[in-house]
């Protein structure tokens, strides 16, 4: 039966090329379509977790309960030997510390006198360590403006827009006026080794990127780290894993119960990023499903107007004798076959691309004026395995339907009155 | 008319202990100036150390300081190692700070002032108050009660309109002394900012000291700020030159 259908469809292309190029195009389009929000909700993901969140986070218990006031005078002490029982425990994340701090930044003139001044907030990552992630993570060589990145001891870079403002230049001194962990005043002297853009205009109008040894030492937390975060090694945020991740470590530290004692929380349970991420999901998978009820509305239509144009054949079957069940079972089977191979052929294109879209990505470097640290210039898409049957939804359904539909039109025609149509 | 008498009579009968009281309680704003004539300060050069109280445990910083009247002070911090040699200069309305490792004399001003000394409950505004009370808030009597062994009057002291650190306070004058033995500090909106508990009053020369005060920042945790007051030399000869940014570095 299915052999026979096929070569009907095969020999006829009128009633199976068109349908059939429709469920390509339209499942393809919903794989796309669908790995392309993965990607965007990836990105808003990583753009957070590389900033704000990591995949995972170890802060004190005391440091994590005003996490969003990054209040240093409650950091994790020893931090060095943290980060190597991180690193052996757990080696499929990247483990780094992260000191938030924040102050004034003040440009003296020759004589010492303060020439210019502005509040900045600053990040203080390992910039000079050659097995550092950041680099990468922070897309620092190409959101650099004007000098370099710190090499020596003692270079801080500053936001392109915050040195414009205050007047200074690679190579000039800029002193920090801060607090160290146990709140006492910091006056301590950088010099400038470059400009970045960040991307997001709050950090572009004051902010400062330095070495997490030099802020150690400044703010007397030598060994000491606000946070330590931790990415998985291939950059895609597991929620899961990331959890379990969290209650391992958690469950092995659980007989501290010290407010300095380390916790880790997974990048869902933080800021209300869940919240935040699970509406934007919402968002998206709304969008998505308008897509796919769009596209099964083509679809479906796709399948009527195919029927429609079968009108005359039918109408001979019936006359010839075919019983009227028959023929609505062979339509819905004809439909089902398109729909199904449609799919596949489809779903291969629309993963083809997709990947392509994951690897090689669509980037608009071109487009925007600077490269930044916050905001990605490549846009993702990201292939899940929900990316391999999203398809057949749309593709496999709705031409069952469409056919359904279509050929209730099938009981209508009485035998009897077929030679008065023929004739008409 | 004739009816209304007794009442009268009767009204004023029962006032009269009230008004009697009245009489008897002294003028808040004269309290507050004795509070002021004994905090009143001459040239004088003190040693002290400031125990801090935080989360993480206790550090001691000990300091000493060149007062002139209650505009000028130049402060030397002597411990611990970290904090040696940073000197600060208050001229007026202005503060300067220095650091010997960065060489750089700041002025601090604006949110800064708001910040803590040292990481202590005090806060570089609390060091610049160099007004007398009188001058920036008026007192009334809002009661009396026996603090600390002692008995005090109850002040309540409401800002004279000028934008200052603390809208209102709360002070307990000690009624023989004119010491005030503790302090609630309120923001404009009521909220507690800030209080101060005096543990040791002595007679040093004419006037009764608080050699031993702790502070305390209701608006972060931990114990407080102990000032232990080491010494104190009233009339002492202070040179010019001290109150100069020249002598920062």
């Amino acid at each position: 039966m299915i052999r026979f259908l096929l070569k009907g469809l095969l020999r006829d292309r009128s009633r199976s090329l068109l349908p059939f190029i429709t469920v390509v195009l339209g499942t393809a389009l919903t794989v796309v379509g669908f790995s392309w929000t993965n990607g965007a909700i990836s990105a808003m993901i990583e753009s957070g977790a590389k900033f704000a969140t990591g995949h995972v986070k170890v802060m004190s218990r005391a440091y994590a309960a005003e996490a969003d006031q990054a209040p240093n005078d409650l950091a994790l002490e020893g931090a060095g030997a943290l980060i190597s029982e991180l690193r052996s425990e757990r080696p499929e994340l990247v483990w780094t510390p992260r000191i938030k701090f924040g102050g004034l930044i003040d440009i003296p003139d020759g004589n010492g006198e303060t020439r210019a001044q502005g509040p900045a907030a600053g990040l203080a990552v390992d910039l000079r360590s050659p097995e550092s992630p950041e680099r990468d993570l922070l897309n620092l060589d190409k959101a650099i403006v004007r000098g370099r990145l710190p090499e020596r001891p003692g270079e801080i870079l500053l936001s392109d827009g915050f040195a414009v403002r205050l007047g200074v230049s690679p190579g000039e001194t800029a002193t920090l006026i801060g607090a160290t962990m146990y709140g006492s005043l910091v006056i301590h002297n950088f010099t400038v080794s470059g400009t970045v853009h960040f991307g997001v205009t709050a950090m572009d109008r004051g902010a400062v990127l330095a070495d997490i040894t030099d802020i150690g030492a400044a703010l007397d937390m030598e060994d000491a780290a606000g946070e330590i975060f931790g990415f998985f090694r291939d950059s895609l945020y597991r929620r899961d894993e990331a959890a379990e991740v969290a209650a391992a470590f958690n469950g092995a530290h659980g007989g501290d119960s010290g407010e300095f004692a380390p916790v880790m929380a997974s990048l869902h349970e933080q800021s209300g990023l869940a919240q935040t991420l699970d509406m934007a999901t919402a968002v998206y998978s709304l969008m998505l499903v308008v897509f796919i009820l769009v596209m099964s509305i083509v679809l479906w239509n796709a399948g009527l107007m195919s029927s429609l144009r079968r009108y005359g054949e039918f109408g001979i079957r019936l006359a010839l004798g075919e019983d009227h069940g028959r023929l609505y079972r062979t339509l819905i089977a004809e439909g089902t076959l398109v729909g199904l191979l449609g799919s596949v052929a489809g779903t291969a294109l629309g993963l083809g691309l997709s990947y392509y879209l994951q690897v090689k990505g669509f980037n608009l470097g071109s487009m925007l004026k600077n490269a930044s640290i916050i905001v990605t210039n490549v846009l993702r898409a990201r292939v899940t395995p929900v990316s391999y049957f999203i398809g057949f939804i749309p593709g496999l359904a709705a031409t069952f339907l469409g056919k359904a539909v279509s050929g209730i039109g099938i009981y209508k025609r009485q035998t009897s009155r077929l030679a008065k149509e023929f004739e008409a | 008319m004739r009816n209304c008498i007794p009442l009268i009579i009767i009204a004023l009968a029962a006032l009269g202990p009230a008004a009697a009281a009245v009489a008897q309680a002294p003028d808040g704003a004269a309290i507050l100036r004795r509070v002021d004539e004994n905090m009143g300060s001459d040239n004088k050069i003190t040693t002290s150390e400031m125990v801090i109280h935080g989360r993480r445990g206790s550090r001691t910083v000990r300091s000493r300081s060149w007062i002139q009247g209650r505009t000028k002070s130049f402060t030397e911090y002597l411990d611990p190692p970290r904090e040696k040699g940073t000197k600060m200069l208050k001229l007026g309305d202005q503060l300067w700070t220095y650091t010997p490792s960065s060489d750089r004399t700041i002025l601090i001003s604006g949110h800064m002032l708001r910040q803590p000394v040292m990481g202590s409950d005090l806060s570089y505004e609390d060091v610049m108050e160099d007004q007398r009370l009188t001058a920036l808030y008026d007192a009334a009597v809002a009661g009396e009660e026996e603090y600390a062994g002692r008995p005090c009057w109850i002040l309540d002291l409401g800002s004279k309109g000028e934008e200052i650190a603390y809208f209102k306070r709360k002070i307990w004058v000690d009624k023989e002394r004119y010491v005030a033995l503790r302090e609630e500090r309120f923001a404009k909106s009521g909220k507690l900012l800030k209080t101060t508990e005096v543990k040791t009053v002595e007679r040093v020369k004419d006037r009764w000291i608080s050699t031993r005060v702790v502070f305390k920042d209701a608006l972060k945790e931990g114990q407080g700020t102990e000032f232990n007051l080491e010494s104190i030399e009233f009339d002492a000869k202070i040179p010019d030159h001290v109150f100069t940014k020249a002598s920062l570095r």
